[in-house]
């Protein structure tokens, strides 16, 4: 493990996705199947609570079941009060790392990008993670739509500069 | 055991593990919590034709990306091997309405008679799994984040921009589900 600190590129990558790689220390490849595990398992749930399914997402818009409120109101709860457990307790990772939060700030992307994201998680009942989970249940044709989120995200990449944020 | 975990799992128990993803990655290595950014190391690694946007260290950021094949792994094994065998429950009104459009096969996570291969040339095909995938993308990148980001990973450190954003998503969905989609599956 060697420290490495390339603060112009990490500017560029933290610019406005929010998911960003806080961790300053380099690894072999091999410490990411701990994320993989994760994502196995996080995968599972998508499943089995059907977190992925079309219908459920179909349901939550026209306010037929609770199933997806539940779901997400649940997440969130758990996920603020861990993370006021990590600020409070100041809980490191496992390398001992200071865990880091920054605050996003607001642009318009929030406002338009939502919006038609929206759109489009209502059209395919998928966003980016269930989406992978979609191929995994054999709907081997939703690999067409994760090419087309790819190209997606290009385009916007493309024209960054010229919408507004 | 097995028997339970084969049945669809009730909110309360999924939501919370989904939660606790969030404190997951950040103790496992200061992770934050979202997935659409794979689709932006997608392009960077592939095609990132001099755009700045594109231009950073993608091979830093692959722990993401194992997360995602992680997803399509664990997709496989409980497709494979924790299968719900009875028929999936829905609510009876959406049944109703799906039924009018002529959606009747609801097995599986979603519709067979919209998404396959045969459909993707049609009208309603292309718009649902060509344009649909197309505004995910288009639309995360814009808004910095998608579900994961900013309606988990976002809400969870209290950030308001993540709040408008999650907002914004409903609203869309809303509009979508309701207004336009009833319209695209006529077609």
């Amino acid at each position: 493990m060697k420290n490495i600190d390339k603060k112009i590129d990490f500017e560029t990558r933290s610019l406005d996705t929010v998911c960003i790689n806080e961790s300053h220390l380099e690894h072999k490849w091999y410490h990411n199947i701990k994320y993989l595990m994760v994502g196995l398992l996080f995968g599972i749930i998508f499943i089995k609570a059907e977190i992925i399914s079309w219908y459920r997402i179909q349901e939550m818009f026209r306010f037929q079941s609770f199933h997806m409120y539940g779901v997400i109101g649940s997440a969130v709860i758990v996920g603020v009060i861990s993370v006021f457990m990590i600020k409070k307790l100041n809980i490191k990772t496992i390398y001992g790392e200071k865990v880091e939060f920054h605050d996003k700030k607001f642009n318009k992307g929030q406002i338009i990008g939502g919006l038609i994201f929206g759109l489009g998680w209502a059209i395919t009942g998928a966003c980016p993670g269930p989406i992978f989970a979609q191929i995994g249940t054999g709907v081997t044709v939703m690999i067409v739509t994760l090419f087309f989120a790819i190209v997606g995200t290009w385009v916007y990449g493309y024209f960054r500069d010229k919408l507004p944020h | 055991m097995l028997e339970f975990l084969k049945q669809p799992w009730p909110w309360y128990i999924a939501g919370p593990l989904v939660g606790l993803t969030v404190p997951a990655l950040l103790i496992l290595g200061n992770k934050n919590f979202g997935i659409s950014a794979n689709l932006r190391h997608a392009c960077a690694a592939c095609l990132p034709a001099n755009i700045s946007f594109f231009k950073y260290d993608w091979k830093k950021e692959i722990w993401n990306i194992f997360f995602a094949v992680g997803i399509l792994i664990g997709g496989v094994i409980a497709f494979s091997f924790l299968a719900n065998p009875n028929p999936i429950i829905i609510n009876e009104n959406l049944r109703t309405e799906l039924a009018s459009y002529g959606i009747t096969n609801i097995n599986g996570m979603l519709p067979q008679e919209i998404f396959s291969w045969e459909n993707l040339f049609t009208i309603k095909g292309f718009l649902m799994m060509v344009v649909g995938g197309f505004m995910i993308g288009f639309g995360s990148r814009y808004a910095g984040g998608c579900t994961s980001g900013h309606a988990i990973s976002g809400l969870s450190n209290l950030q308001l921009p993540s709040l408008i954003a999650t907002c914004c998503f409903f609203i869309g969905g809303l509009f979508m589900a309701n207004i336009i989609l009833p319209i695209i599956l006529s077609l």
